[in-house]
């Protein structure tokens, strides 16, 4: 390693050459100088001390030019002409140097890649001063019937309590997200808002661009209404106006002053949004329930994130004291719950799930890599073999061991370096690609970008696998034999045996890294299939139009009138030509519905348990256009919805889960709310996977969109709508402009907004799999191909040199096809060994794969053999080729060269 | 006198030079004033000759510069020994005590059987 550092000496004086050589001059004049003064002071006249001076000194361009000799050291000229050597030795061999960049290229390419976006997505801190003091704070309950007892959300009582009782948060604030129609000027507009309370962009501490941050005023009932624009939104709607502030918006019908602007590298966790509004919380109407916002807080310095979970837990109790229970329940429900802090780093809850994915993905293509540079290794060794015999010339003429190792390296580093950088801007093209195929809950999917850091990614990787491939010909040769090697002609050194047997142990290792991927990608193809096989409980999905309306109070103020404005709609719509159903739910299939307490009517008339489940409300009409059966009873009808009867639908899961099957369901009860009257389901439906295919369909209460005695409210209806619309003519522009029409002939205000079809949401429910599925199978492809090329290599070569004894073999009467076959033999022999590692290998590591998986399990039988047969296929294949070769082989020819 | 100066020992200018520093950094005019000095004025260095041992020992990581001011106020190239020069000199010193042990045993051996 000594010889390296020297090196590395040798680059720094390289670069810095200009300056040592200006300061060799000044110090040659200091010098001159002291020696002067010397002179002068020992009683010498000014001229004489100088000239003595410069006599002592000798010849100062002599002096230079030997001290040059010193800092532009030969070994550097060494360095020169061995890098001109090397390059001139690749130019020689253009169809290995072609290969070997191309194999590095696509390896490292795909791998910077990868790591831009585990880089851009998990490593980066998140955008805000000091990120790693932000928590989310989040909870868990044990008594809850949520996926993992999880609870994301928080009540706005229970901040109100941690920020009056703890003593490790320095900052907190609530926030939520939504939508407001924008009137006016221009056609209404639907724009996404972030709600937020005091102290959620306190502590963010980003300041606005322009003007100040919401006031605690502003965020309590009774003062002025105000909006905070994000820089995108000011930019569009203001053209980035400087003095926007004190103008005002109109946001539901309601005017309210703009007081600030975000700036521009703004954004809020994940979310995308265009204005911010306050969350206005009136201390005397709060109760224990109502967990509807999100919390955030910035740590105290020095506090760690168990250190505030701690100091929260204590508040729990005080917060079930304090305040009171909402309307017809008992404080004893939310006891019940058992909730328990979960305070968590900001970035772990920006991030998610998607975090694991992204880590298989980095592992996988990682083994890309590694099969790649083993095939670099492969060609590396055959081209020793190949220049043995001129490098034990050059042994013998004095060539040092060294010197011969270090060519070895400086060709493998510089391989390396330029595939590196034709994986950069492979990587380059590779990102717009991958941005394109990423789940859309990828967080932060605009951040990914090749920076600095993934340059220097790809540079330490590049020089990494120079390290590994080209120390494996640098051990194997540069000491060689000059004896063996000068006796008889290479073509017959009978010391490539062991090269041979390194070649082979990279062909297995090839294979059975090739086996893995090709298993991963397997486990992921039959994931997907098996998505496909789930009835999602709707049909046709892409024959589904969905749009998105909003009716804010402040626009139709009765609920009444609200449904009747929608009902209109859905008319105009269903007299649109092409349309064959239409209605409405206020969330669309697989878009995440409001989860509620329901108690369910026993046999004796008393409250049975009180899960939670998904309620939706939905219109007359909207189980038709989805395609979804009504496998028992018959559906809410608009009688039911004017008549303010109390009737719900019920999915069939909840039916046979409490009545054991769909038709005893009908005519039994069930409520939200102790206090609430009563309500008779009328009609059972099929079970829709509302929450992805690969999640159980959850069990669904369907309640008609206009609901009376609802949660102490006298009336409620869904103002927010998703119109499902079953067309031929979904997605077409004039069918949008017709549809838009249609609704703005009832009310000319509204927005319509989230325009999509059912088909986009299902795909959209399926990306991570896709994802990773297409990720999988761009990796196994490579390293199948990667692997096939591998095993081509070793059997070509092997039938190039033992042509001699082929030739002796036919003369002696061999039959072709035999010998074909010995060739074959031998490639499909190297394959299954590596096949059998790589199933060794694929059962341990497949098992890192098993939360993509859906009803596949890791050990799939069916996945394993087909993998293994497809490479042993392949390497039949690539093995006969070159063994082809052999049967043309002319035992004449072939006995009299050499 | 002349032939004195041009006799300096190979290799020996480079333990000189590593000697003069080893008690503190200094610019290259003080070397060989220093060398002069503790040889009585007996090794007078060719003092252009010092540059390349400097740079040389330099390269070789045994000695490190820097630019500093000296107490007249001009920059100079102050140069210090090294860990690696520290315990090069050690070896160097040890080395040329036996040379030199060996070579005063052979000057001064008589025919007298011991």
């Amino acid at each position: 390693m000594r010889w390296i550092a020297a090196w590395w000496r040798q680059l720094c004086a390289l670069t810095r050459m200009g300056s040592l050589e200006r300061g060799l001059d000044e110090e040659i004049r200091f010098h001159l100088d002291r020696q002067t003064e010397k002179n002068r002071l020992g009683g010498m006249s000014d001229d004489e001390a100088r000239r003595q001076a410069l006599l002592r000194f000798g010849h100062i361009d002599s002096v230079r030019d030997r001290t040059r000799d010193q800092f532009r050291p030969a070994s550097l000229d060494d360095l020169r002409r061995d890098l001109t050597y090397t390059f001139r030795g690749l130019r020689r061999a253009p169809g290995f140097t072609a290969i070997a960049v191309i194999t590095l290229a696509l390896g490292l390419g795909a791998t910077t890649a990868v790591f831009s976006v585990v880089h851009a997505v998990m490593l980066r801190p998140l955008p805000y001063p000091q990120a790693r003091d932000l928590v989310s704070l989040e909870h868990t309950g044990t008594g809850l019937t949520f996926p993992n007892g999880r609870v994301p959300e928080i009540s706005a009582t229970l901040f109100l309590t941690y920020r009056d009782g703890n003593r490790s948060l320095q900052q907190l604030g609530l926030w939520s997200t939504g939508t407001a129609s924008v009137t006016g000027s221009g056609e209404p507009a639907e724009v996404r808002t972030l709600n937020v309370s005091d102290g959620t962009l306190q502590t963010l501490a980003v300041p606005p661009a322009i003007g100040r941050w919401f006031s605690r005023d502003e965020t309590s009932p009774g003062s002025g209404e105000t909006v905070i624009l994000t820089f995108g939104y000011w930019q569009r709607r203001y053209g980035g106006n400087p003095s926007v502030t004190g103008r005002t918006l109109t946001l539901n019908a309601r005017p309210r002053t703009i007081v600030g602007v975000m700036p521009s590298q703004f954004r809020f966790l994940d979310e995308d949004v265009d204005v911010i509004l306050p969350i206005r919380l009136d201390r005397k109407t709060l109760h224990l329930g109502a967990f509807n916002y999100r919390g955030i807080a910035r740590l105290r310095p020095g506090v760690t994130v168990a250190q505030a979970n701690a100091d929260v837990t204590r508040l729990v109790p005080v917060w079930l004291d304090a305040w009171p229970a909402p309307p017809g329940l008992t404080r004893q429900v939310f006891a019940d719950v058992h909730l328990t802090p979960l305070v968590m780093p900001l970035s772990r809850a920006v991030i998610g799930s998607v975090g694991d994915v992204l880590w298989v993905l980095l592992a996988t293509i990682g083994l890309v890599l590694l099969i790649a540079c083993a095939n670099v290794a492969n060609l590396l060794l055959v081209r020793a073999e190949g220049r043995q015999h001129e490098l034990a010339i050059r042994a013998a003429l004095g060539a040092g061991r060294r010197r011969i190792a270090r060519e070895w390296l400086l060709e493998s580093v510089l391989l390396a370096i330029i595939g590196g950088v034709l994986g950069l801007g492979l990587a380059f093209a590779a990102l717009r690609l991958l941005v394109v195929i990423a789940p859309a809950t990828l967080p932060r999917l605009g951040d990914i970008a090749i920076d600095s850091a993934t340059v220097g990614f790809a540079f330490l990787i590049s020089i990494g696998c120079a390290l590994v491939f080209g120390s494996v010909p640098m051990v194997r040769h540069s000491a060689p034999r000059i004896a063996t090697a000068l006796a008889g002609s290479a073509r017959t050194a009978s010391d490539t045996r062991t090269r041979h047997r390194t070649r082979s142990a990279l062909v297995v290792f090839q294979v059975a890294l090739a086996l893995v991927l090709l298993v991963g990608s397997g486990l992921m193809v039959r994931t997907f299939l098996a998505l496909r096989d789930v009835q999602p409980g709707f049909t046709a999905p892409d024959r589904v139009q969905l749009v998105q309306v909003g009716l804010p109070e402040a626009l139709v103020q009765e609920p009444e009138h609200v449904v009747r404005q929608q009902a209109a709609m859905r008319d105009r719509i269903g007299a649109i030509p092409g349309v064959e159903q239409v209605s409405f739910v206020d969330t669309a299939p697989l878009e995440r519905g409001a989860s509620e307490k329901t108690f369910v009517e026993n046999s004796s008339g008393v409250y049975a348990s009180a899960p939670v489940r998904r309620f939706k409300f939905v219109a007359p009409g909207f189980f038709a256009a989805l395609g979804s059966p009504i496998v028992a009873g018959r559906d809410i009808t608009w009688d039911d919805i004017y008549q303010h009867r109390p009737v719900v639908m019920v999915s069939e899961n909840l039916a046979r889960e409490h009545w054991g099957g769909a038709v005893a369901a009908v005519g039994k009860r069930l409520t939200e709310n102790p206090d609430s009257p009563w309500r008779e389901i009328v009609g059972v439906v099929g079970n829709v996977h509302d929450d992805g295919m690969e999640q159980p369909a959850p069990a669904t209460v369907y309640w008609p969109s206009m609901v009376t005695k609802v949660w102490g409210e006298p009336i409620i209806s869904a103002r927010s709508v998703a119109f499902a619309i079953r067309s031929e003519r979904t997605g077409s522009d004039g069918f949008l402009e017709e549809i838009r029409r249609a609704i703005w002939s009832v009310n000319a205000n509204v927005p319509l907004t989230r325009v999509r079809t059912l088909g986009d949401l299902y795909r959209r429910s399926m990306t991570r799999t896709s994802f990773a599925l297409v990720m999988l199978a761009i990796a196994g492809i490579m390293a199948l191909t990667l692997g096939v090329v591998g095993i081509y290599g070793v059997i070509a070569y092997a039938v190039s040199q033992r042509t001699r004894e082929i030739g002796i073999r036919v003369a002696l009467g061999a039959q072709r096809g035999d010998l074909k076959r010995m060739f074959v033999r031998q490639g499909v022999l190297l394959a299954s060994l590596g096949i059998a590692c790589g199933l060794v290998a694929a059962i341990g590591i497949s098992r890192l794969l098993a939360f993509l998986l859906f009803r596949v399990t890791p050990l799939d039988p069916i996945t394993y053999v087909a993998g293994a047969l497809l490479l042993l296929g392949a390497a039949a294949l690539a093995s006969y080729v070159p063994a082809l070769r052999s049967t043309s082989i002319d035992p004449i020819e072939a006995l009299r060269g050499e | 006198m002349a032939k004195e100066r041009n006799d300096l020992l190979q290799g020996t200018l480079d333990m000189l030079v590593l000697k003069a520093l080893q008690l503190e950094p200094m610019h290259g005019w003080g070397v060989t004033e220093r060398i002069e000095q503790w040889s009585e004025h007996v090794l007078r260095l060719g003092q252009g000759s010092l540059y390349p041992a400097l740079y040389r020992l330099e390269h070789q990581g045994l000695i490190r510069s820097e630019w500093k001011s000296t107490q007249h106020n001009r920059r100079a190239r102050y140069y210090s020994l090294t860990r690696e020069g520290r315990r090069q000199f050690a070896d160097e010193l040890a080395q040329w005590r036996r040379m030199s042990r060996a070579v005063d045993l052979v000057l001064e051996a008589t025919l007298e059987p011991r």
